[in-house]
């Protein structure tokens, strides 16, 4: 599952930086202080890092600072990533793994481009272009980290045990159901129940008494152009409506801000929701949520009574409306 | 040097609240010091090993409130092992036998039990306030004894707690005639509360001003207490779930808008976000909101929340706000001090709730922010010292990027530049928490300007020794240094022995120092017990191998020698 993308190219990473003392340029230390000691008592292994290491880190590509220095990435171009340029991340090799999953191509090229510029205090010098990650120390503190992967570190990350509690149990007992009281944005000229407040307060209502539901239902949930699915437990839910913005809200998180400039921020997403109704329910999105039934057929979400669609749904999708149409699921 | 009589002093010595004052002024001379000794009545003590109870009672005999604080802060995050120490029993136990009209007392990260709350609570007839923060031990049949016996109690503030719930009456057990509660917060237990009994005890307590109810207490239970608590100032909700149709709720509207004093707010526990709308109305008035264990609430809630929110000093939330939320934050509120962005979903599934950019957002709009604690997937060097030039005021900087040796994504350098322009813009920068890739450079610019710098964490930073030296030797008023899995070794630990007398403690783990540097640095400073923690028998084979290196240290200065209390994995050298 390791996946290192050997970067494409160019030259780049080459050897090992010389020592840290050629410092990046900024903070030019007078004395060194006590710094001039022995160094490396620790025998610290500095690595060179190795082309087939590599790993991208973002579809940007990462355009190196340039040699007049003001650097610190922000001449970056939004361009298309083929896979980072002069990628020179230091060994990596067992956080390659780890990193892939978040590597993936995220929503939005994280722009800098409405970053301040830079602080005066980076005056470069062209050492600190060239390649400065030499050591990802494996020699001792990392060596936990690379044994089993940073997240099954004991003490990694810093978060106290209640909080991890709590975030473990937010699978398990999700957030409580919406009630939604103003149900009449959802009805939708193509067929979509009205989701009336009987239906859901019921549903919700239970929930309440009943306290969390016992058993979960978790179900694949893919969406057209995103390579990664996630997983949903519709269980956690006691109608249409809250599922589909949890649904939004998972593949339609803020990063989508893909045109961030300014202080406007703002954003094209195409499904979040100024209001409280869900696109994905009405129609009046560019998606549509499908799920597939036990006996293998694609439907659209809403025909049918909740609590029968959790009977029933095997998974979801969140489909290309022109792609539903071109199926007959929505009228044209 | 007496030129005042000592009332005189002692009066002038009252307007001292600070412990750093009173500690400055006992070293004046000696007179200063008897006077001090004897006026002093609330007494900090950072580390329970450095002293014992004894010597604290004959030095402070009018003693009336007690901080103490046990166990190192790496415990909090599963370091160290749960029987290492830090027992309140013998300081309550002591504290009882000499007469000490004990009022307060406040506990951190300290081990408790029931015997010891049922000491307290019939030892000391005046004792008003217990505030517990990170301690475990106790079951909530100490809590009941407490409650039982604490006659005058005003405060009973349990902050994350591990607490053994044995869903008794304990709520039950304060008395009829107990009205005096001012303070209750229960918010960490994790069982079922007898509401009844809750709601008679918060309808005779007319003078609570703070209240923090834990999941159990449903939200018709909060809008009867609401109804007879207008005055409340800090409300921390239990469940937050209701149908908004249902007369329940309606009442929950109409009591909540006569809570006009309520600056504070937390919980949320469980919600149904369509009941959020009931709080906007007293969210004009927060100063503080900590919803960072409201699972329930979903980033764009959130947002139409802070909306409302202008006058916000302090904020506690879950990264599913979003870099976009954060912006909303900016520029909404606008006398933001202190902002902790806590991490909702720790297997990084693809999308990065928050990165840089929500950092420099709130840097640029906030101008009065000086403590942060930012959890994030990724930071830029960039960021950081836009960061740095836009808040020179921070005096809390922690920022934890969960994967720890990233690097700068864009430049794919590592973070040294960032961190070092926030050390040497932020002159008043008290408490620093690294992550990211770092080298030794960082650690020299940590030395070079972080001058008032007293708290240092760090975790998979640095090349060699010297970073660690560059530290040692550099922040003079470093007071607590913690690291873990880093390459420092024991020329760093050697190098300035005396320097760990002037702080109050060093943790190190899985670093590359070994048992025999460790057994040099014992014995050449009698005053610092250096304390090994040796879990899974990994020592006791060869405890005479100097050269295998120390899983876990900890060593602090103190005046009482090594303790007695050390469970048989825990070597003192």
């Amino acid at each position: 599952m390791q996946n290192p993308s050997s970067s494409s190219s160019s030259s780049s990473s080459t050897s090992a930086r010389p020592s840290m003392e050629a410092d990046l340029g900024l903070l030019r230390p007078s004395g060194g202080g006590g710094a001039s000691s022995g160094g490396s008592a620790s025998g610290s292994i500095s690595m060179v890092p190795k082309e087939d290491n590599l790993v991208v880190i973002s579809e940007e590509s990462s355009s190196y600072p340039d040699e007049s220095g003001i650097e610190l990435g922000l001449g970056l171009s939004l361009g298309g990533g083929s896979g980072g340029g002069r990628c020179k991340s230091a060994v990596w090799g067992p956080y390659a793994r780890i990193l892939t999953a978040k590597d993936l191509p995220s929503m939005g090229l994280k722009s800098s481009s409405d970053h301040k510029s830079p602080s005066s205090l980076s005056s470069s010098s062209s050492s600190s272009s060239s390649s400065s990650m030499t050591k990802a120390n494996f020699s001792s503190g990392t060596k936990r980290a690379a044994d089993s992967g940073f997240s099954q570190v004991v003490g990694w990350p810093p978060i106290r045990a209640s909080r991890m509690n709590s975030l473990a149990s937010q699978s398990k007992s999700p957030p409580r159901d919406e009630l939604h009281s103003t149900f009449e944005r959802s009805k939708t000229k193509n067929g979509v129940i009205d989701l009336t407040n009987g239906g859901c307060d019921k549903n919700c209502n239970n929930l309440e008494r009943k306290g969390q539901p016992k058993t979960s239902l978790f179900v694949k949930v893919n969406m057209d152009g995103f390579p990664i699915g996630r997983k949903v437990d519709l269980s956690a839910h006691g109608c249409y409506e809250t599922l589909a913005k949890t649904l939004e809200d998972m593949f339609c998180k803020p990063t989508t801000t893909t045109v961030a400039r300014g202080s406007g921020m703002e954003e094209h997403d195409v499904m979040t929701e100024a209001t409280g109704s869900s696109k994905l329910l009405d129609g009046s999105s560019e998606f549509v949520l499908t799920y597939e039934d036990k006996e293998g057929d694609w439907m659209l979400v809403g025909d049918v009574p909740w609590g029968m669609f959790l009977n029933s749904a095997k998974r979801l999708r969140i489909m290309r409306t022109t792609e539903a149409k071109g199926l007959g699921m929505l009228k044209a | 040097m007496n030129y005042f009589p000592e009332e005189v002093l002692e009066h002038v010595f009252d307007f001292l609240k600070s412990h750093r004052d009173r500690n400055a002024v006992s070293l004046v001379c000696k007179s200063w010091y008897r006077v001090e000794r004897f006026s002093r009545e609330r007494v900090f003590i950072g580390n329970c090993y450095a002293i014992n109870p004894d010597r604290l009672i004959e030095r402070f005999p009018r003693l009336r409130s007690l901080t103490l604080k046990g166990k190192p802060h790496f415990a909090d995050f599963n370091l160290v092992p749960h029987d290492w120490g830090g027992f309140v029993y013998p300081w309550i136990d002591a504290m009882a036998k000499r007469g000490v009209n004990l009022e307060e007392l406040r506990l951190k990260r300290m081990v408790v039990s029931d015997e010891g709350l049922e000491l307290l609570s019939r030892s000391f007839v005046n004792f008003k306030s217990l505030i517990l923060v990170s301690c475990e031990g106790f079951t909530t049949d100490g809590l009941a004894a407490i409650a039982s016996n604490c006659r005058f109690l005003r405060e009973l503030d349990l902050q994350e707690n591990e607490v053994e719930d044995h869903r008794g009456q304990w709520l039950s057990c304060f008395p009829d005639s107990c009205t005096s509660l001012v303070s209750l917060n229960f918010a960490c237990l994790k069982g079922e509360v007898n509401l009844a009994a809750l709601e008679r005890l918060m309808a005779r307590s007319c003078n609570l001003r703070s209240l923090k109810l834990n999941h159990a207490v449903p939200l018709d239970t909060l809008q009867k207490i609401l109804a007879q608590a207008p005055q409340l100032v800090d409300l921390g909700t239990g469940s937050f779930v209701s149908d908004p149709d249902s007369e329940t709720f309606r009442r929950l509207r109409t009591a909540i808008q006569k809570c006009a004093s309520i600056k504070s707010l937390s919980g949320f526990l469980e919600v149904a976000p369509c009941c959020l709308p009931a709080i906007y109305p007293i969210c004009l008035n927060l100063t503080t909101l900590n919803l960072s264990y409201a699972q329930g609430i979903h980033g764009s809630e959130l947002i139409k929340l802070i909306r409302h929110c202008g006058k916000l000093q302090r904020l506690w939330i879950l990264d599913c706000i979003g870099d976009k939320g954060l912006g909303v934050v900016a520029s909404t509120c606008k006398e933001l001090q202190e902002l902790r962005v806590f991490p909702s979903d720790l297997h990084g599934d693809g999308h990065a709730a928050v990165t840089e950019e929500g950092l420099v957002a709130i840097s640029a709009g906030c101008p009065k922010l000086h403590s942060l604690l930012y959890f994030c997937q990724q930071m830029t060097n960039a960021a950081l010292i836009t960061v740095a030039k836009n808040c020179p005021n921070f005096t809390r900087f922690r920022l934890c990027i969960i994967n720890p040796t990233i690097p700068d994504p864009v430049t794919m350098q590592p973070l040294d530049e960032g961190f070092g322009a926030i050390v040497q813009s932020c002159k008043g920068l008290r408490r620093l928490s690294l992550s990211g890739l770092l080298t030794d450079q960082v650690f020299l610019y940590i030395g070079m300007y972080a001058e008032q710098l007293e708290m240092l964490s760090v975790a998979f930073a640095g090349d060699s020794d010297k970073g660690m030296l560059c530290v040692l030797n550099g922040c003079k008023k470093l007071k607590k240094l913690e690291i873990m899995d880093s390459p420092f070794g024991n020329l760093a630990l050697l190098t300035d022995v005396g320097k760990y007398e002037t702080m109050r403690s060093l943790w190190m783990s899985s670093c590359e120092v070994t048992l025999g540097g460790c057994k040099t640095l014992a014995k050449k400073m009698p005053r610092l017990n250096v304390e090994i923690i040796n879990e899974g028998d990994q020592m006791e084979a060869t405890p005479d191998d100097d050269r295998q290196k120390v899983e876990k240290m900890y060593l602090y200065r103190s005046l009482v020698g090594a303790r007695r209390d050390a469970p048989d994995f825990v070597w003192t050298l």
